[in-house]
């Protein structure tokens, strides 16, 4: 069994480490930057195809739980338009993130203890902060970060079980990014010709 | 005689790679990132990918080989 199997692990790991303290969630940006560099440098989606632990978690869970509907999601979640709409609102929010983070480090405001989950839900997440151990932007940074990637986590958790196990993958913002990452390096090489 | 194939179209591929790794010949590859490719030697039309793929981008279709 390659290693790789094992990756699914890694959001479950994620996850887990957020609850105990805050600051993991850091570990987050490597889901953010790994597979930029892979599509940048390597003109791959070698990050999805295989080393994205969430897309294995995914194609785990349905396996082993029969907890997916195996019905093909409707057209229009995997349609170029919804792709790059929830790109821009996923790359907005993350923005967002990045400006609540400058805010705390200007001292224009103070570190919001609690994650943002679905946009709408403020759960209060203090027991995995203690304060004055980093600067507050750091803080700040790692409760938005994990709010958004348990977000994340949650949307392709439910179509994982109403749909296809990895319909989150069609709609990714990461993979959506990649994606056209990819078909830009193919085009100027015009090694292939494009759909 | 006509033989099954799996037929990406490819609009619709988010080149995920679901089809790849549920594929039981190693018959599909991920094109630069861009699509995927199903090689017709090794393809049985098995249609396990087409059940698996999350954007319904894979159709298995008869054609006929001479």
């Amino acid at each position: 069994m390659k290693w790789r199997n094992w990756l699914w692990l890694w959001p479950v790991v994620y996850f887990a480490l957020g609850m105990f303290n805050i600051l993991f969630a850091w570990l987050g940006m490597i889901d953010f930057m790994l597979p930029l560099l892979f599509a940048i440098f390597g003109g791959n989606k070698n990050f999805c195809n295989y080393y994205c632990g969430r897309g294995m978690l995914f194609s785990f869970l349905p396996k082993k739980f029969k907890c997916s509907s195996g019905k093909l999601a409707p057209r229009w979640l995997s349609s170029q338009w919804f792709r790059y709409v929830f790109l821009v609102f996923f790359m907005g929010m993350f923005a967002n993130v990045c400006w609540q983070s400058w805010l705390v480090f200007g001292g224009v405001a103070s570190v919001s203890e609690a994650v943002r989950l679905l946009w709408v839900f403020r759960v209060p997440w203090g027991w995995a902060y203690t304060a004055g151990n980093v600067p507050g932007w750091v803080a700040q940074f790692s409760f938005g970060l994990y709010g958004l990637m348990l977000t994340s986590a949650i949307i392709g958790l439910a179509v994982m079980a109403l749909y296809r196990p990895r319909t989150w993958c069609t709609f990714c913002p990461m993979g959506t990014m990649t994606q056209a990452i990819c078909k830009l390096k193919a085009t100027k090489t015009k090694k292939i010709p494009l759909p | 005689m006509p033989k099954r194939f799996a037929e990406v179209n490819e609009s619709y591929c988010v080149s995920c790679g679901a089809c790849m790794s549920v594929c039981p010949k190693g018959a599909i590859k991920i094109v630069k990132g861009c699509y995927a490719f199903v090689d017709r030697n090794f393809c049985v039309g098995c249609g396990i990918c087409a059940r698996t793929c999350p954007a319904g981008a894979i159709e298995v279709k008869a054609h006929e080989v001479a």
